[in-house]
């Protein structure tokens, strides 16, 4: 039995940058999460997450992680990826510094 | 100091090249993530949660001046303007851009540094004592071994494709400060009627499964020490499991097959390799150790430290908290603290490596160690000029007296940098130094290590900590295991688990109890942490810290 299949989000790492990107409906990458595609079927997933593997040259260790509708579009479920959408908690460096 | 030897700096220019054109191809597309990945992580370079890290290494934890004010060039030029020193006595920047990290290696080649080999299933960056040629109680210095080491093994055509990675430490003293028996190989340099050799112990080793090294001789003779070593890798890479990674480490092969059989491997193994050693090895561990000569101490009053220390109560704190014995009495071994309450462990800032690469060119014959403690440490300074050196410290946050205290925390970078994290461990380490400093305890304290990791993999060290901390990710949420009474030095223990873990708010809480229970119980002021709690064991600290089981209990 598979469970019921959770809303995610594409994300991975931006080449040059380094940092967090999402992927949007239209092929782009994102670096707000609020602006990325909510991918809510599981088949529809799996299409996605092998288009973002396929974009060598923008994006790094493309994975599906989970994430849920909030009042501005996608936001993170668990705390790393709350993280990723911050930075680090020592510094105010990361996407925190320009939010 | 040791310098680079010509076939050295060609090497490591080279594979400067060599990266440069790497990463010019994977930018254009022609190499991909797959290809690439493999060749930055041999160059130090690994992809985090927000951004590309970049691991220099520093052979055996020393640095010169001038290398120390180069990376406070590159701090400032292609990072955030700081750097983090860490437990394997490496440098990590956090922000590398991917086509900065080119210029940011050939920085570091023109002060004859390299992040080659920090990764990747090779014999990694030896490590060695951070007061190394300083301490009062060392038989020798071992950083000539250490560099032995090195460059034996650099490219060493055996050890490029080894089960796992290889870890090795060496000290010249009995008071382990490099964790000797939490890695693949420790050696302890020992004199035997007159003559030098080698304490050999394998087999240790933190991580998954975490286990304390062996004695597999306690006196090696010191020309024996390559074809040995050499015998105890050709072994485990013969009979080690490379069918599972986590099971593919020394200590595993140790303690499956059991020391003795695997000294009777070993020691066959010697016999075969032991001819082809003419001696040359020998001849070039001298070379080495003429450029490792002590630097010429003075000779000169010590007044001015006295005065100091009977007048400036701040002072006094600081040199009895952050100072050593070294082996000429008018000197002192001067750790400066990473740890200012509240402060991330083992960063420091690029204005302040110029700060300490200046004191230790003007009063430290330009010499500085990183220690496994992620503290700096200036090994050679004359007692006179110490009130001035605490004096310019303080200028800039580095006078914290707390070597070896509660709040001198060593924590890993765990979830805010790290990809492979499950928990945070900055910021527990964080509260935890400023709840201790408003407490104002530390000091009646004393001598307790904490160590946090945000995983498994145990960077921070967390089983050899009097207090460990191990980060979990427990359904979703941030959750904390603590274990007790494990040791980092020559009378080594790993901690155990008090029981179950806390969540993050309550994580700081869990140690003031801890800390509370040993002050109520200790026999004396006398009785270190770890004394009473080998003399007690967990049963008071574990009824401090789930009084409502040990209700529960009695009531049933
Ligand atoms: C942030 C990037 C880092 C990554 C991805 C990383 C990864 C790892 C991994 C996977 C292991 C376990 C290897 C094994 O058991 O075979 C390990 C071990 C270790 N790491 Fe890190 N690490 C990182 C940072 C650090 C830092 C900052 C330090 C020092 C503060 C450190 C010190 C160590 C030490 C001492 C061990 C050995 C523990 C043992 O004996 O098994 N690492 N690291
Ligand atoms: S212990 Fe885990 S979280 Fe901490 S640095 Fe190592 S791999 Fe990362």
């Amino acid at each position: 039995m598979s469970r019921e299949f959770t809303p995610k989000v594409v994300t991975a790492n931006d080449l040059i940058e380094g940092d967090a990107i999402w992927l949007t409906e239209d092929d782009g990458w994102t670096r707000d999460i609020a602006q990325a595609e909510l991918i809510e079927d599981e088949a529809h997933g799996q299409l996605r997450l092998l288009h973002a593997l396929s974009q060598h040259s923008v994006a790094v260790g493309a994975y599906l992680a989970e994430a849920q509708l909030g009042e501005w579009g996608p936001q993170p479920v668990h705390f790393r990826e709350i993280f990723r959408t911050r930075g680090p908690s020592n510094h105010a460096h990361g996407k925190q510094e320009s939010a | 100091m040791y310098h680079y030897n010509d076939f050295d700096t060609a090497f490591v220019r080279n594979r400067v090249a060599q990266f440069r054109a790497q990463v010019g191809r994977r930018i254009d597309g022609s190499l991909t993530e797959d290809e690439f990945k493999p060749l930055r992580l041999m160059n130090g370079l690994y992809l985090q949660l927000h951004a590309y890290m970049l691991r220099v290494a520093i052979p055996y934890g020393t640095l010169n001046s001038r290398q120390m004010h180069q990376l406070a060039m590159i701090a400032d030029r292609w990072d955030r303007g700081y750097g983090h020193f860490t437990t394997r006595q490496n440098i990590q920047y956090n922000w590398p851009k991917l086509r900065d990290v080119p210029d940011m290696l050939e920085a570091l080649a023109d002060v004859g540094m390299h992040a080659i080999q920090t990764s990747g299933n090779t014999i990694r960056n030896v490590t060695a004592d951070h007061f190394a040629g300083a301490a009062a109680d060392e038989v020798a210095d071992p950083r000539p071994v250490a560099e032995l080491l090195r460059q034996w093994s650099t490219d060493h055509p055996e050890f490029q494709f080894l089960p796992r990675k290889f870890k090795i430490a060496v000290t010249g003293a009995e008071a382990d400060r490099a964790v000797i028996r939490a890695h693949d190989i420790g050696l302890r340099i020992v004199e035997r009627d007159g003559a030098q050799g080698f304490e050999v112990i394998v087999g240790g080793g933190l991580g998954r499964t975490p286990m304390i090294g062996k004695v597999i001789t306690d006196f090696l003779p010191q020309a024996d020490l390559l074809p040995y070593l050499e015998a105890i890798v050709s072994v485990w890479n013969l009979i080690g499991r490379r069918d599972n990674k986590y099971k593919a480490r020394i200590k595993i092969t140790v303690h499956e097959h059991g020391i003795d059989e695997i000294r009777t491997l070993v020691d066959a193994r010697f016999a075969e390799l032991r001819p082809a050693f003419s001696g040359v090895d020998q001849q070039i561990l001298a070379g080495i150790e003429a450029q490792f000569a002590p630097p010429p101490l003075r000779a000169a009053p010590v007044a001015p430290f006295e005065t100091a220390y009977a007048k400036d109560p701040v002072f006094r704190s600081w040199a009895d908290t952050n100072l050593t014995a070294h082996r000429d009495p008018q000197h002192a071994i001067v750790q400066i603290s990473l740890k200012a309450h509240g402060a991330t462990p083992g960063d420091a800032s690029a204005e302040q490596m110029r700060v300490m690469a200046d004191l230790a060119e003007r009063y430290g014959h330009n010499e500085l160690r990183v220690s496994h403690e992620q503290n700096i440490v200036l090994p050679h300074v004359h007692k006179a000029d110490l009130p001035l050196i605490h004096a310019v410290l303080q200028q800039h946050g580095l006078a914290t007296a707390n070597i070896g205290l509660i709040s001198d925390i060593i924590a890993c970078p765990g979830m805010d940098y790290c990809a492979l994290a499950t928990a945070r461990s900055i910021p527990i380490a964080q509260e935890i130094a400023t709840r201790f400093d408003e407490l104002k305890l530390e000091h009646e304290i004393g001598d307790l290590k904490i160590k946090i990791s945000g995983c498994i993999n145990a960077c921070g060290h967390h089983h050899v900590g009097h207090i460990g901390i191990l980060g979990l990710d427990r359904a979703g949420v941030e959750n904390y295991q603590i274990t007790l009474g494990g040791d980092h030095t020559q009378t080594a223990a790993l901690g155990a688990r008090t029981g179950p873990g806390f969540p993050a708010e309550e994580i700081v809480g869990a140690v003031e109890t801890i800390v509370q229970t040993y002050l109520d119980i200790r026999s004396s002021r006398e009785e270190t942490f770890i004394e009473t709690f080998r003399r007690t064991g967990m049963t008071p600290f574990k009824s401090a810290l789930y009084p409502d089981k040990e209700a529960a209990r009695d009531a049933a």
